[in-house]
């Protein structure tokens, strides 16, 4: 079957009962994207399918046919993407296992609410879990990633 | 996960065909459910058949009396779109509360329907808006669809294809979640219609979703904590049956409130 994975189109042969995180990590080497509690709750396996944010433990491979998915290593050009950059500066981040879910999920939230409140954060980012509680900080990150995007703009 | 065979289909008829001629196959719409229930190996099928890419899944119609959804609509869709916000904005803000923001762009309202969790949030929009279970072969009224705990009307093979909500005066929906969950651990559905016809769903309280009818009575008149009273009461380790109870006649005061602070 056919995928595009950070703009780049791959012929992959998988098996049917395979997840999409499983092509990504196993298959694709592409290891930014976490395996966390592999039951669609922490939100680690996010990536974008045709530019949403989904949970990709939860996604057969076959079920993402034809699609184009962007994961962690995908968002980087020759510098760091804002949201990645906000994240470092803001410290939005402790051990980092939850962070390229946090990240993905980031992105998506900033497509849909560019400018988004303390609750627009807290609803975007329900569905990621950071288990060192690292939560004040990861929302003054989406905050300043979003300034970010919006100065980059101007 | 065991292995099976995965079917991408187009039309609702392939779908049925392939469903046909292959033994132990389940459909599949967001696998929302389905997927994790494989994964803890409680449902092993043989063969699984994609519903969602059929494009007769994906409608959305709004006439004089109804507002009609595909059954493979996703929660964040229904959620987001003007024209369901207009139409039911108690249905809208509903699947704004399913789950999170990556399980409402996969779950749709049709997988949640077939699959009747007690603790669903759609069950208690369907049965509050005389909603009519559109499926390949009949017309399902909400009153007969949903049979009990995780059971509903549905016979083997049987595909949703729309469900038809008929349009309210006024709806509003409250839910307490579980916290680790996101479910309901009470969720109370209101919608008044003309006539002072006025119909109240709960969920998460028992073993499968209700109409709850000294509430609807409660409604028109001044009483605002109706009587709860079931045999079937869910009691467990996130709140014993008296707490359950507590918590719906609060939300119904506080859904009723919304409704009629509203006018």
């Amino acid at each position: 079957m056919q995928l595009t994975i950070n703009g780049q189109i791959k012929d992959l042969a998988v098996q049917d009962n395979m997840l999409l995180i499983e092509v990504i990590r196993d298959q694709l080497q592409l290891t930014g994207t976490h395996n966390g509690c592999d039951t669609t709750q922490c939100g680690c396996c996010t990536v974008l399918m045709d530019q949403v944010a989904v949970k990709s433990c939860t996604i057969l491979a076959r079920q993402a046919e034809g699609s184009s998915i962007q994961t962690i290593e995908g968002l980087a050009g020759s510098q760091l993407h804002p949201v990645q950059e906000a994240f470092s500066q803001e410290h939005g981040l402790q051990c980092g296992y939850c962070t390229p879910g946090m990240i993905m999920s980031t992105v998506y939230l900033l497509q849909r609410y560019p400018n988004p409140t303390d609750d627009q954060i807290k609803e975007g980012l329900a569905g990621n879990i950071c288990r060192c509680t690292g939560y004040v900080n990861i929302i003054k990150a989406v905050k300043s990633a979003a300034k970010k995007i919006q100065e980059a703009k101007v | 996960m065991n292995t099976f065979q995965f079917h991408s289909t187009k039309t609702i008829q392939l779908a049925k065909d392939t469903f046909t001629t292959n033994e132990n196959a389940k459909f599949l719409s967001g696998g929302m459910t389905l997927l994790p229930s494989m994964k803890h190996g409680l449902i092993q099928p043989n063969h699984l058949i994609d519903l969602s890419k059929i494009p007769e899944l994906q409608v959305l119609e709004e006439s004089n009396e109804f507002l009609t959804i595909g059954a493979a609509t996703k929660h964040d869709t229904v959620a987001s779109l003007p024209l369901v916000q207009s139409a039911i904005s108690g249905l809208a803000y509903l699947a704004s509360q399913i789950g999170d923001p990556q399980v409402r762009m996969r779950g749709t309202i049709g997988g949640s329907l077939a699959n009747n969790d007690p603790a669903a949030d759609y069950p208690a929009a369907a049965l509050a808006l005389k909603a009519q279970i559109v499926t390949d072969r009949r017309v399902i009224a909400a009153d007969e669809f949903f049979t009990g705990f995780y059971s509903t009307a549905l016979e083997e093979g049987e595909v949703i294809t729309q469900i038809k909500f008929s349009k309210p005066i006024k709806s509003a929906y409250i839910k307490f979640k579980q916290a680790a969950s996101g479910y309901a651990l009470a969720g109370v559905f209101i919608a008044l219609y003309a006539n002072q016809e006025v119909r109240v769903a709960v969920t998460g309280v028992a073993s499968g979703v209700f109409r709850w009818e000294e509430a609807e009575r409660a409604f028109l008149g001044s009483e605002m904590k109706p009587d709860l009273q079931r045999d079937d009461v869910i009691s467990d380790l996130h709140a014993p049956s008296a707490y359950r109870i507590n918590i719906a006649q609060v939300l119904f005061k506080k859904a009723a409130q919304q409704i009629k602070n509203n006018s």
